[in-house]
């Protein structure tokens, strides 16, 4: 399964180090990573697969932690919902 | 791969414009556990509903984590309890209503939906005793829903249930009158009811559905909303272009949804709900998007206007994002449950009678609407006519969910709390309608209706 990994928060040293770390952990693969300062945000995108079907709850427990951890908000979604929207 | 501005938009749209999937409702048919005794019949229902809707909340719940996306509701609505529990030798129905909040509890949903029956030509034996239930049901039940349908194009308005409504309603007020007359919250008076709405609190199963089925219903007023904001000033084609784009991009995570939940429950996907349903929430409101088109505030003059278009326009959009469209699918205008709304009924420029006017255009009709706790029931089965004819002559779902609140009067409000809101207590016409309600027999059906 593919998902989409959103880092978004104020830009500081070791996010993607920590992020790649605990996807690394979970033995998650990172596809394609796309990173910006979108209006002073940093903002990371990540296409990631996973050998599961279904949300790894402890995968998004740990990414959650991390995100309160270095002060970003980290989400993980199926990539079907981006699809669904904007592609038909 | 999606490029990074599709992405932020739809995370957008459910951080800030509160998108969410309001309901995955699973529609149970009752019709197998009919039963002479009502204790068994009861019994049936029970292990039916626990058996069926087991893993509702959980996989509702999955869903919502793989997704990221927030499932608001999970719910259950079964075959009108009326053709049920008629086959049994009960003398009142109040029995059935705590089977299905026990049902609920055990699989916890928060609403279910079916304590109803369908009365447009006349009553059975259980459709009579149902109705009778309802006031006791409602008040000795928490997650029990109840609908009634008294009117359809084809069959006209049964004007004796119409008149026995306002009597149900006034009982059921009284009843839960420590509860600021709650239980009328769970009850809706249906013209051309539909068989498959995922909402409730008017969603039953009808009995030209599948054995199980899931039907979805999603949300995201704040987000078409938003999308207008970006075009202010601009003529109505493009408003209504705009919406529909918003309606096709929310549907289509609908329609998602509900194939995933269905996939995972192993149960047929029925259909998507494409309503707009507010919440209120500030920014998730049907009022400011009509507000947003031009109007200083929702009811004055060009509200019936606006609104018709954005129902039009959200379905324009929407039918073409889901395979299988149903439900109410539109915009619905509960008063208690919109933070526009009632801002607009606290300041006087909404009005139950503009309210009357703007159901000939939305999805369904008068919904959540507090009025005075002294209304005669022949003034609100006078309401509720008004409303049948409204949605017999034009085809379509209209409702009635209104709210006498015993012990408090025009300029008080009303807190319900949660989804449901709080609402002003808004005036009535004083001038009876007693006589005209008394009459009872039915409305002849429309010529129209011999479309054959």
């Amino acid at each position: 399964m593919r998902s989409i990994v959103t880092v978004m928060g104020i830009d500081r040293t070791g996010i993607i180090a920590k992020v790649s770390d605990c996807l690394y952990r979970h033995g998650v693969n990172v596809l394609d990573i796309n990173q910006t300062i979108m209006q002073n945000i940093f903002t990371m995108i990540m296409l990631v697969e996973l050998e599961s079907d279904g949300a790894d709850a402890m995968l998004l427990q740990d990414l959650e932690k991390i995100g309160k951890e270095i002060g970003v908000d980290i989400r993980m979604q199926n990539e079907d919902i981006f699809n669904s929207m904007h592609r038909i | 791969m999606i490029n990074t501005r599709e992405i932020m938009e739809t995370i957008k749209m459910i951080d800030d414009q509160h998108l969410d999937i309001r309901t995955i409702t699973m529609g149970i048919s009752l019709l197998d556990c009919v039963d002479s005794d009502a204790n068994s019949a009861c019994e049936k229902i029970y292990d039916k509903i626990t058996r069926k809707a087991k893993d509702l909340v959980k996989t509702g719940e999955e869903i919502s984590r793989l997704y990221g996306i927030p499932i608001i509701n999970k719910r259950i609505s079964v075959t009108p309890i009326s053709m049920i529990a008629g086959a049994s030798d009960a003398k009142d129905y109040v029995c059935f209503a705590k089977t299905l909040n026990r049902a609920a509890i055990e699989t916890g949903v928060n609403f279910i939906g079916g304590f109803s029956a369908l009365v447009h030509k006349g009553f059975t034996k259980g459709d009579k005793i149902l109705i009778d239930s309802i006031p006791e049901a409602l008040a000795t039940t928490d997650r029990v829903c109840s609908s009634v349908g008294v009117a359809t194009t084809k069959a006209g308005i049964n004007m004796d249930a119409v008149k026995l409504m306002g009597d149900v309603i006034t009982k059921s007020a009284q009843l839960t009158a420590d509860k600021d007359s709650f239980g009328c919250a769970k009850l809706v008076v249906f013209a051309n009811a539909v068989e498959d709405n995922p909402f409730m609190a008017g969603a039953f199963h009808g009995v030209g559905e599948g054995d199980t089925v899931i039907n979805v219903g999603v949300s995201g007023p704040g987000v078409v909303k938003s999308a207008l904001e970006k075009v202010k000033g601009a003529d109505f084609g493009t408003v209504a272009e705009v919406i529909k784009k918003t309606a096709f991009k929310i549907t289509r995570m609908g329609q998602l949804v509900a194939q995933e939940a269905s996939r995972r429950l192993d149960v047929p996907f029925g259909i998507v709900d494409l309503s707009l349903a507010p919440t209120p929430e500030i920014g998730d409101s049907v009022a400011y998007i009509l507000e947003e088109m031009g109007l200083e505030k929702c009811g004055t003059h060009g509200t019936t206007a606006a609104l018709a278009l954005l129902n039009d326009a959200v379905k324009k959009g929407g039918v073409m994002a889901s395979s299988y469209v149903g439900g109410l699918s539109g915009a619905f205008i509960p008063v208690s449950e919109d933070a526009g709304m009632i801002a607009a009924a606290e300041c006087g420029a909404l009005t139950l009678d503009k309210l009357e006017a703007m159901t000939c255009v939305c999805s369904v009709g008068l919904d959540m609407i507090a009025i005075p706790g002294d209304t005669p029931a022949s003034t609100i089965s006078a309401i509720i006519a008004d409303e049948m004819a409204i949605g017999m002559i034009n085809q379509k779902t209209t409702a009635v969910r209104i709210i006498p609140v015993i012990g408090k009067g025009v300029g008080e409000t009303v807190e319900f709390g949660g989804l449901l809101g709080y609402a002003p207590i808004m005036p009535v016409h004083g001038y009876s309608s007693d006589e005209f309600i008394s009459r009872g027999g039915r409305i002849p059906a429309p010529i129209h209706s011999l479309r054959n």
